[in-house]
């Protein structure tokens, strides 16, 4: 078997407040094979923007990283330990250089008063030794890339003059002008219309094969999920509870909240049938459940429930490919 | 067949940009040659991008936006209005009877306002009620109603998860018991988990209250659960217009067909067969010529190009803007 790109080992970080610290991943373990795309699915608050950025070492001053986390970072046959990495002038290697990352929000994430062009040509010669021309070559045969007509016109201007799906395209075309082995995607297609969104999935999937990267997609809409992603990993209160091929999580959901989420989305091909929404809301990060952090608001527990309140449960390891967080999955048949 | 609580005929909205010194000033053409109408007691759902004139339409439905042309005709009991001429005590009474919710739950309460407060307001500024015990009473019923309990009512919005908080931007909307309500993508900022709360909240408070919804969403699934009537929207004008069993059965309308296959399936198996539409929706300054949907069609001909498509039925109740629908279909 191949190294994976990415190792992510037990990451905790909590962040430091006023009122105490709060914690925003815990013990959150995935790999990242070179060339696959892991979704990373989750409602708002369930910590999976934190969890990329930490990738990154992007997290503010305030996070406090757990004493057994590691992320390890293979390229070029080195091994990079990224939480290592205090220094920014250390950092240069991993962001933007094997990692890039696009965000949600097109028009938040360029500089409102610097050219598209200025900004693309800004981060290729920070991160090669590449001339302020060859710099400016790249970027507009990029932009050709990605789709946007007249590359070299669009290269003058600025992010106001873009449609939302022609700064997202831009986005991309700058995230991917440094060749990252992997891309960071934090909901890339949420703020974007339907008939957009699909155009632009269809060039992250393209783009995937092109330069075999690796896409850590982030995003809350299982549907988006089903149709780009090679492994989904679910996240609920900064826990992992499920993970495995979109196919077997889809399909065959083994934890609860996995089911949940299925069940509340309104699906096209069955009209009359009921949305049932998850009871209850997502609890406060300072305020987690004791035991399985789902058990508040858990259906299925059932006459385990008394377990599901106290002990935690481990993430079961029977079958390597689809792993669960849950009593049930794993003491279900006994109970 | 049912009554008609608002119909709007020929509805268009324009918005003045800037101004051209000489000549005709440029405007905005949010809404042109709007023909709809809404039955009494129907959950009415409007779809569409952004930037297609939704909000708009439900704003000059409410006597929000402008309206440049046309008629709005509001017909509640023995009263009978037309919004364009509506202005005084005529118009006071229509607020009484309509109401309006929010896309963003965060932004749509008042952060200094006590959740007592924001509810009973509507009740205290149209004067509904004529004692705070009278308010209090209602205040405490409709939060009931939307699972809100007394120990809420005292706190304050940014104590609530956005779940709630649209929950309570509902109870704010029933209180003074309008007729007609707009919901304005309501569930748009809310997550999956969530949103399925809200929408079961609002189809059970409709049933039970037989009021009228204009639900406005750019979600097709959305709107597919919980509406009984669509219209789909495109650049100001209405495309495509049926109830929804016979919208999905027999989509007519070449835009509706592209955003029903762009919703991304839940079948990993299923993946890249979306239909897929190229390019972007044009401004509305500027609308192209003929349908305004021709230069993104597959299917566009010459005609489509120069000849603006009637608004025509094509089987009972099931209304479409295209020159082709028939072939299509």
């Amino acid at each position: 078997m191949t190294k994976p790109l990415i190792s992510v080992k037990d990451l905790t970080l909590q962040f430091k407040t006023d009122e105490g610290l709060v914690t925003a991943v815990n013990n959150v373990s995935f790999d990242i094979a070179p060339g696959e795309i892991l979704g990373l699915v989750g409602e708002s608050g369930s910590g999976k923007s934190v969890t990329a950025k930490s990738l990154m070492m992007l997290n503010p001053d305030n996070s406090v990283y757990g004493e057994n986390s590691k992320i390890t970072l293979n390229v070029d046959d080195q091994e990079i330990d990224v939480i290592g990495m205090r220094r920014a002038r250390d950092q240069k290697v991993i962001r933007g250089g094997a990692i890039s990352m696009i965000f949600q929000e097109p028009m938040a994430s360029f500089a409102p008063a610097l050219t598209i062009g200025d900004q693309m040509v800004e981060q290729l010669m920070i991160h090669s030794d590449m001339t302020a021309r060859e710099a400016k070559e790249i970027s507009i045969e990029m932009l050709t890339r990605v789709g946007i007509p007249e590359p070299s016109q669009r290269f003058g201007q600025y992010a106001f003059e873009f449609s939302g799906g022609m700064r997202q395209r831009a986005m991309i075309a700058m995230a991917l002008s440094t060749k990252p082995k992997l891309l960071i995607a934090d909901e890339p297609t949420t703020a974007l219309d339907v008939t957009i969104q699909a155009q632009v999935i269809e060039l992250m999937r393209d783009l995937v094969e092109e330069f075999h990267m690796s896409i850590l997609f982030i995003t809350h809409d299982l549907g988006v999920i089903a149709q780009t992603v090679d492994r989904v990993a679910v996240m609920y209160l900064g826990n992992l509870v499920e993970t495995g091929t979109v196919r077997q999580v889809i399909n065959s959901p083994a934890h609860p909240y996995t089911r949940g989420l299925l069940n509340s989305l309104p699906k096209l091909d069955d009209l009359e049938a009921e949305l049932r929404p998850i009871p209850g809301d997502i609890p406060s990060p300072l305020d987690r459940p004791s035991g399985c952090v789902f058990h508040p608001r858990c259906v299925e527990s059932g006459n385990i429930a008394e377990t599901c309140r106290s002990v935690i449960p481990e993430y079961s390891m029977d079958d390597a490919n689809h792993q669960v967080s849950c009593h049930l999955a794993t003491q279900g048949d006994q109970a | 067949m049912s009554d008609i609580l608002i119909e709007a005929k020929d509805l268009a909205v324009h918005f003045p940009i800037g101004g051209a010194l000489f000549g005709e000033k440029p405007v905005v053409r949010a809404c042109e040659g709007i023909n709809i109408q809404i039955d009494k007691g129907s959950f009415f759902g409007l779809v569409g991008e952004s930037g297609s004139g939704k909000t708009t339409l439900g704003r000059a439905m409410l006597k929000a936006a402008p309206i440049t042309h046309g008629e709005v005709t509001f017909t509640d009991g023995e009263v009978t209005y037309d919004l364009s001429g509506l202005k005084g005590p005529e118009l006071k009474d229509y607020r009484k009877r309509t109401q309006l919710i929010f896309q963003d739950p965060y932004a749509a309460l008042s952060p200094r306002m006590t959740v007592r407060d924001i509810i009973a307001e509507p009740l205290e500024v149209m004067k509904l009620t004529s004692s705070r015990e009278e308010t209090d009473e209602k205040v405490r019923e409709i939060a009931a109603k939307c699972r809100l309990n007394l120990e809420h009512l005292r706190r304050f919005p940014h104590a609530f998860s956005g779940g709630q908080r649209q929950r309570i931007s509902i109870a704010r909307a029933l209180v003074s018991d309008p007729h007609f309500i707009v919901a304005d993508e309501s569930v748009a900022a809310l997550d999956v988990s969530i949103q399925a709360d809200v929408l079961n909240l609002l189809n059970s408070i409709q049933q039970e209250r037989g009021i009228t919804f204009l639900f406005i969403s750019h979600d097709l699934s959305v709107i597919a659960h919980t509406c009984d009537h669509v219209a789909v929207m495109y650049l100001g004008q209405i495309v495509e217009s049926a109830p929804t069993s016979k919208l999905f059965s027999e989509t007519s309308h070449p835009y509706t067909k592209a955003l029903l296959s762009a919703i991304p399936s839940l079948d990993p198996d299923d993946k890249g067969k979306a239909q897929k539409l190229e390019g972007e929706i044009p401004s509305p300054i500027n609308p192209p010529p003929g349908c305004r949907f021709n230069t993104r069609c597959p299917f566009a001909q010459e005609r489509c190009r120069t000849e603006i498509p009637e608004w025509r039925e094509v089987s009972s109740d099931h209304q479409v803007a295209c020159h082709f629908a028939e072939e299509l279909a």
